[in-house]
């Protein structure tokens, strides 16, 4: 699929011996053909939901008659899973937002003779499987009566989030110049004080970055909602999908409809968010 | 860096001047005020990472703890009514490498981990210098082309699911009508293709995140090392190996072992594709682990998997921070 559609292209590319010859529009052209063929997936996931539903594939390239019966079962069968998945996304942006934005300035800023050792545990951390983690939380919860719970989610799926933020934040606040703080400091604040009111409204943009990926990766998360739920009640829509994929997929346009449905946030974060979005993106692998 | 530090003792020093100046040796000394002060602020300091720290303990150290000893007792369903986990030594591991599945899943480990790594890094390469040229809508494309790495993998999974479908997929339809192939192709129900089929996707979801740091890294070679490349004659391929490649080195390295190690514990795309089938195709040791603990309710055996898994991720992991501080060297 990918050699049919950029043949053509490339071998033009080559006729034109030499790439000075290809007008920079001629790039465009090429990079929109590229990212036509990276996005196609996600094209065709918009195309399906909109079929008229059934279990059989055989949609058309293009919804000519667009149905929105799948939607209609989606929200129906799976409104609340979106909800339920908002809910823990949501508390645990705000939930790692507090445990990590105070740990990043601290090992930003503050001298203490560990910081290396602790910056290692938190890279270590992160290279973890999550069914390790699964394994443990789940006995761990059984116990202590978090399975099923929002709580339990959200605090299992902080364990995505929280390393990366720590590490991104960090990144940021080594930045700001101490004066500043020393200055609030001076005028009689604590370092609490100073923390608040001058440190974090400077890395808002940090703050951003780290809390919109927390919320993707909360939302993805896919293992701590199929391991640490055992009954209907609490269950986020990655593993209402999964529940629909499961056996013989009985109904096409109801499971691409809420796939469709789950991307918005990723799609509107990616259109609106952007820059954030890059900065994350090679901001908390490499530093 | 941290200016926090100095800074304390100076206005403790100025206080210290102004009192000693005014009454000295009245005043409770001086020094017990400055130490009392110092240890508070020492401790809401300290506070700063408390949570942080309580929380990694609990949720990445004692995971890892409880895994090594699960793996040592035979831990169940039973254990979960009975709160008994009878002690069993190294039998769990036993168990696993004897099993009929274990070479296959560490087989399939590996073939995963090295065709989705050397795919999403060569794409990955190919597009990011591709970008690194500017033309009109560049960097638009080029961060669009990061969607693909912000869906939720299970909606890839259900997505690519459909696309591959054996009968009705849109992969086999348009391959029939172009005449590439003459039967409809199994990708997920063949034994023979299905991992090929699940590598193949995992390549399409990796690519966005290599894309994005070899770009950046292709960003920070300076541009009068091609300038002087190309007055020796070094252009196109021969700048491409002798300038770009020595140069990016250090961020290569960087992206292969985080792909490694990402790509060890990936588990949603394979569930989502496959289940681990058809017929233990698709069998790696994270799902192993996954299935041992969650379906089978052999806990204990889950674990060894996992401790194999973290071993060899460990393994990586090593290689990952001394490349890294030679990277931090040079």
């Amino acid at each position: 699929m990918t050699t049919t559609n950029i043949s053509p292209v490339s071998a033009s590319l080559q006729r034109g011996s030499g790439r000075k010859k290809l007008s920079s529009w001629g790039y465009t052209l090429l990079g929109t053909l590229f990212l036509a063929v990276m996005l196609f997936p996600v094209y065709w996931m918009v195309n399906a939901s909109f079929q008229p539903t059934g279990n059989t594939l055989n949609a058309s390239i293009f919804p000519w008659n667009p149905s929105l019966r799948g939607y209609e079962t989606a929200i129906r069968e799976q409104g609340g899973n979106l909800v339920t998945s908002m809910i823990i996304s949501v508390g645990t942006v705000l939930f790692s937002l507090v445990i990590a934005a105070p740990a990043a300035y601290a090992l930003a800023q503050f001298r203490f003779r560990w910081i290396n050792g602790a910056l290692l545990a938190i890279l270590i951390s992160q290279m973890i499987p999550n069914i390790v983690i699964a394994n443990a939380l789940y006995a761990a919860y059984n116990d202590l009566g978090l399975l099923n719970t929002i709580a339990g989610l959200i605090l299992a799926d902080a364990t995505h989030a929280i390393p990366f933020m720590i590490l991104i934040m960090r990144a940021f606040m080594i930045g700001i110049p101490p004066s500043i703080v020393e200055a609030a400091r001076v005028d009689g604040a604590g370092l609490v004080r100073a923390f608040v009111s001058v440190v974090l409204p400077v890395s808002r943009n940090s703050l951003i970055t780290a809390g919109l990926f927390a919320f993707l990766f909360s939302w993805s998360d896919f293992l701590f909602a199929l391991t640490l739920t055992t009954t209907e009640e609490i269950r986020p829509v990655t593993l209402g999908i999964y529940q629909y994929l499961g056996t013989q997929v009985s109904n096409w346009s109801a499971v691409m409809a809420t796939a469709v449905l789950s991307s918005i946030p990723a799609i509107i974060l990616l259109v609106l968010a952007q820059k954030y979005i890059a900065a994350g993106a090679t901001g908390g692998a490499v530093k | 860096m941290s200016k926090g530090t100095s800074m304390m003792p100076t206005i403790e020093d100025q206080q210290r001047g102004h009192s000693s100046q005014k009454a000295s040796g009245q005043r409770p000394s001086p020094t017990t005020v400055r130490s009392s002060r110092f240890s508070a602020e020492k401790l809401t300091r300290m506070l700063f990472v408390l949570p942080a720290a309580l929380y990694l303990v609990l949720f990445f150290g004692y995971p890892v703890f409880k895994n090594l000893v699960m793996s040592l007792q035979e831990y169940t369903t039973k254990t979960f009514f009975t709160g008994e986990a009878p002690w069993m030594g190294f039998e769990n591991y036993v168990a696993v490498v004897n099993s009929s599945l274990f070479s296959s899943a560490m087989l399939n480990t590996a073939l995963f981990t090295v065709g989705s790594i050397a795919g999403q890094f060569t794409i990955g390469l190919a597009l990011a210098s591709f970008f690194k040229r500017r033309f009109p809508l560049s960097n638009f494309l080029r961060s669009m082309l990061l969607l693909p790495w912000l869906l939720p993998l299970i909606v890839s999974s259900a997505t690519w699911r459909s696309i591959l479908d054996q009968d009705s997929g849109i992969l086999n339809r348009a391959l029939e009508a172009v005449g590439v192939i003459d039967g409809p192709i199994p990708w997920l129900t063949s034994p023979s293709v299905a991992l090929i089929a699940v590598i193949l996707v995992n390549i399409w979801v990796g690519i966005p995140f290599n894309v994005t740091l070899l770009y950046s890294g292709l960003q920070d070679i300076p541009d009068e090392l091609y300038e002087a490349g190309a007055l020796d004659g070094a252009t196109r391929w021969k700048a491409f190996w002798h300038i770009t490649l020595p140069n990016l080195r250090p961020v290569v390295s960087v992206v292969l072992v985080l792909g490694v190690v990402y790509t060890l514990k990936v588990l949603d795309i394979i569930l989502g594709l496959t289940d681990g089938g058809p017929a233990n195709a698709t069998q790696t040791l994270a799902v192993r682990s996954y299935q041992e603990s969650f379906i089978n309710f052999e806990f204990g055996v889950g674990a060894a998997y996992s401790n194999i898994l973290i071993l060899v991720s460990l393994l990586f992991a090593v290689i990952y921070l001394r490349v890294n501080r030679r990277a931090v060297d040079e």
